[in-house]
């Protein structure tokens, strides 16, 4: 049965996680598999896809950071209080048993990528997670991603004042210089730390998953907001999480996106 | 295939334009660039119309701006567009790349601009104009849609025929009725005796509404929104039958609620020369139109119709 009207769901749970993020659960099963997004809608506001931090088939966590209209009105909702979710829609990262995995996660990406190396780690899979934060404050789910067996945390911030200074990049390429060898990369994150990370894993070989964000509104791969040049697929439907292959074929990817009315915009 | 003798030629002749197949894209669905058109073609389209092409930005409505179910799509977009400049950009890749017929789809707030959009959209050398004066999700900011009321519709078609002709092109111009209107073919032999060469029937039905009934709260953020979905169709197949009869040379786009080849097929012999899919993409994919025209094959074959445009307004009334 085909549903895309949102459905109402409680706040059960909110966590401050960072001074920008807070965590939302809820009691409702999704059941998103780890990359896949869900559309969060507040009535009168908008509506907005966020991508799912954690799902255990039972409950399922939103990480939300406070930056637009909607995101900054979610943040006065309380426990208790009602809004709509739909989905979940997208692609969704894969991996095969016993893989080692180098996760390349900024800022927010932390949230994807964390609920990938949870289900990851249950098939044998070793990650390295490289996460690239401003600075220390702003790393989010140090203490979850820590807690993890079979995950090594290895983070990277801009002033220094938590883990690696410099570029989460730079942290993968000193592990890889230092004799590591990864089956798999994963990235999510700002765009032009994704095209780095899809560049240098072309270069070397290994296979790589990138979440390819683009300004989405129907979710459902009708209204071609978010289709892509030149493949003209929509990403909220064929991606976001596409493989570094198909990735290498997006012309535009690295280089513009579309706003609300499909004006291109050039990432600076 | 080696009965390939016996597949049935599907291409149409439609304002002196000829489509591989009689599918095109509706105009508001996978419509905003060149690569999303060509996408859609490449999944086996015969044509695409474009999203609705405005001279300047024009910004949407808020999300949600889809939504749908086993039922029924409702949407409220609000025609987004970039205008002329972006539009041109994108006409002129696809039509670099000429992988099919393109139908532009212009829009606009007042009478004179429907026809400054048509010269500028025309010098961009689309195959066919398709004007939209029927989009039922911008009334809070233009109110009652022209294709509404007899004699705003004429005076659209008019004035866009009038800048062609000025311009000394030649473009076919299809004129997109309101199913949401008294009496349609009144307002079809008004549009036809202003020059319009070709008649889209329909854009959607309502406007419609759905309520969260938890958050006591109307969905959409346009509150309302255009209604859609296969329980279209046996209205605009109604309406195409009573247009062709008043009209019987009139060459008509038919949309609304086609998901299936039998379901196109239907509308040919309604009077349809090309049929339109936009929600059928929800309901089966980007696909359908490659399914559409394989059903259509197959149906042909098992009836022995070896030309699709045989039954253009085959229907004995």
């Amino acid at each position: 049965m085909k549903n895309d009207f949102p459905h109402s769901v409680r706040i059960k749970k909110i966590i401050q996680e960072t001074p920008l993020v807070r965590s939302y659960v809820f009691d409702y099963p999704v059941r998103a598999i780890p990359g896949q997004f869900v559309n969060l809608w507040i009535p009168g506001i908008d509506e907005k896809p966020i991508s799912v931090a954690f799902d255990d088939g039972k409950s399922y966590t939103l990480a939300v950071a406070s930056v637009g209209e909607t995101t900054k009105t979610l943040q006065s909702k309380k426990v208790g209080d009602y809004i709509g979710i739909r989905g979940p829609y997208g692609t969704g990262y894969s991996w095969k048993p016993k893989m080692r995995i180098a996760m390349l996660a900024g800022g927010y990406g932390a949230a994807p990528l964390y609920f990938a190396a949870v289900q990851a780690i249950k098939d044998g899979c070793k990650v390295d997670f490289f996460l690239g934060a401003r600075s220390k404050e702003h790393v989010l789910f140090e203490n979850r991603i820590k807690k993890l067996k079979g995950v090594r945390f290895l983070p990277a911030t801009n002033d220094g004042s938590c883990g690696f200074k410099g570029f989460n990049v730079e942290c993968w390429q000193n592990e890889m210089a230092k004799g590591v060898k990864y089956n798999l990369v994963m990235t999510c994150g700002p765009e032009l730390m994704m095209k780095v990370v899809s560049d240098l894993a072309f270069k070397k070989k290994i296979q790589a998953q990138v979440s390819v964000e683009r300004y989405m509104k129907c979710g459902l791969g009708i209204c071609g907001n978010c289709c892509v040049d030149d493949s003209g697929v929509p990403t909220c439907q064929k991606g976001t999480v596409m493989d570094n292959k198909d990735v290498r074929q997006i012309k535009e990817f690295g280089v513009y996106h579309r706003d609300s009315v499909g004006r291109k915009q050039y990432w600076k | 295939m080696r009965y390939n003798a016996d597949v049935a030629n599907l291409s149409v002749n439609f304002c002196g334009v000829k489509f591989k197949n009689p599918l095109v894209l509706a105009s508001g669905v996978l419509g905003l660039t060149a690569s999303s058109w060509r996408n859609v073609v490449r999944n086996g389209a015969g044509g695409i119309t474009t999203k609705s092409i405005w001279l300047q930005e024009h910004k949407g409505h808020r999300n949600p701006v889809i939504i749908g179910g086993e039922h029924y799509m409702l949407n409220a977009v609000g025609l987004p567009d970039a205008g002329i400049e972006k539009a041109r950009e994108e006409i002129k890749k696809f039509l670099d790349w000429n992988p099919s017929p393109l139908i532009a789809s212009i829009v606009a707030g007042k009478v004179e601009d429907f026809g400054k959009i048509a010269e500028e959209i025309a010098k961009s050398a689309p195959q066919i104009l398709e004007v939209n004066i029927s989009c039922p999700n911008v009334g809070s900011e233009f109110g009652r849609p022209f294709a509404c009321v007899a004699v705003d519709a004429a005076a659209v078609t008019k004035e866009v025929k009038k800048s062609l002709h000025t311009a000394g092109v030649k473009i076919p111009i299809s004129i997109k009725l309101s199913p949401n209107v008294q009496n349609i073919v009144e307002i079809a032999k008004a549009v036809a005796d202003a020059g319009a060469d070709a008649l889209t029937v329909m854009n959607t039905m309502g406007p419609g509404m759905a309520i969260n009934i938890e958050m006591r709260a109307p969905v959409l953020f346009n509150k309302v929104g255009g209604l859609s979905g296969p329980s279209l169709k046996p209205i605009a197949i109604k309406y195409i039958c009573d247009i062709r009869k008043a009209l019987p040379t009139m060459p008509i786009i038919g949309t609304g609620g086609v998901l299936t080849g039998e379901d196109a097929i239907e509308m040919m012999m309604a009077g349809a020369t090309l049929v339109g899919i936009g929600t059928g993409v929800y309901y089966r994919g980007v696909e359908v139109f490659k399914k559409c025209t394989d059903e259509m094959s197959k149906w042909c074959t098992a009836n022995k119709v070896k030309n699709i445009s045989e039954l253009i307004g085959a229907v004995k009334l």
